[in-house]
């Protein structure tokens, strides 16, 4: 019987090599490929013709519009309208890679800590320094947490500077586990259903919720992954 | 064998950190509960407090996969 986490096992599928560094076109490459495409496809096809009062589809592309620059004006306030395209860009991406997941016979790709680990990265690093860019030194006034008495700063502020220094470690281990602890249960599970035959009536039952399950958290994590990285960088725009 | 052994290690290290997933059920029940209890006293705020109870819950599971994580890298590396 194979083992549940076989299905993360990456297949090249177009072999390229430039100076003893593997950056072949994998399957994971192809669903990145499929979801900028389906994204793409779906707000420049559902805007053309764009009237005032919007058929379906146009609805559909303003309502995921909408939801990020009110969670963009809610977290980080105004001047977060400059960052828009990137947040957007970034809960499409999560949102659509995830959900297209869950097609029997695709690949997950959050489901690799390096791709979601790239991401957390790049959004430290940027919002670090956006943080020092428009604040300069002051910008380290960030890990004294404002009304704390001054025998406690030296106790609080490693505290502060170590946990600050965590925060692409949970975003993105957040992101990779959740992927894939839903995926290798959903083996798991559809394993006991292939080995008892006829009493698998019950684990097909718990799948089917499982499954539902697995679209609601894929959802959930997207969002998550997007509020943070909005709250991350008011923590940086605004030093508290 | 050696092999053997290593195997059943691995289960016992794998079973002994899923033990962490209590703590965790705990804090996931204590923010549904409050979620409820301030449902309760104000239905008008439900909108608002929603976002933040599902935020809580997700941050709250996320610990909860960290200790999935390390038991599932005892289990199969």
């Amino acid at each position: 019987m194979a083992s549940p986490v076989e299905q993360f096992k990456l297949k090249s599928l177009v072999p390229f090599e430039l100076g003893g560094v593997d950056l072949s076109y994998t399957t994971s490459s192809l669903w990145m490929t499929i979801t900028v495409v389906g994204v793409t496809a779906f707000l420049t096809l559902s805007m053309r013709g764009g009237r005032l009062v919007p058929g379906r589809w146009q609805s559909m592309a303003e309502m995921s519009y909408e939801f990020i620059a009110n969670m963009i004006r809610e977290n980080v306030g105004a001047e977060g309208r400059k960052y828009f395209p990137f947040i957007f860009t970034l809960f499409m991406f999560i949102l659509v890679g995830n959900l297209v997941g869950m097609i029997p016979f695709s690949y997950t790709f959050t489901s690799q800590i390096i791709v979601t680990f790239a991401m957390a990265v790049t959004i430290f690093i940027g919002v670090t320094v956006i943080g020092l860019v428009r604040h300069g030194l002051h910008f380290f006034s960030l890990f004294v947490p404002s009304g704390t008495p001054l025998i406690l700063a030296p106790l609080l502020i490693p505290i502060e500077i170590i946990s600050y220094f965590v925060r692409p470690v949970s975003l993105s281990v957040r992101l990779f586990a959740n992927m894939m602890a839903g995926h290798t249960m959903m083996k798991v599970f559809g394993t006991f259903t292939a080995m008892l035959g006829l009493l698998g009536a019950a684990p097909i039952v718990l799948l089917v919720a499982l499954t539902g399950f697995e679209i609601m958290v894929a959802v959930l994590q997207a969002y998550v992954f997007t509020v943070l990285t909005c709250l991350y960088l008011n923590d940086a725009i605004h030093l508290h | 064998m050696e092999s053997e052994m290593v195997t059943a290690a691995k289960m016992i290290g794998a079973g002994l950190a899923v033990i962490a997933l209590a703590g965790v059920g705990v804090g996931i029940g204590n923010i549904f509960s409050s979620l409820v209890s301030s449902i309760a006293r104000n239905p008008a705020a439900r909108g608002e407090v929603f976002g933040i109870g599902i935020l809580g819950f997700a941050l709250t599971e996320a610990i909860a996969l960290f200790a999935l994580l390390i038991s599932f890298l005892i289990l199969f590396t």
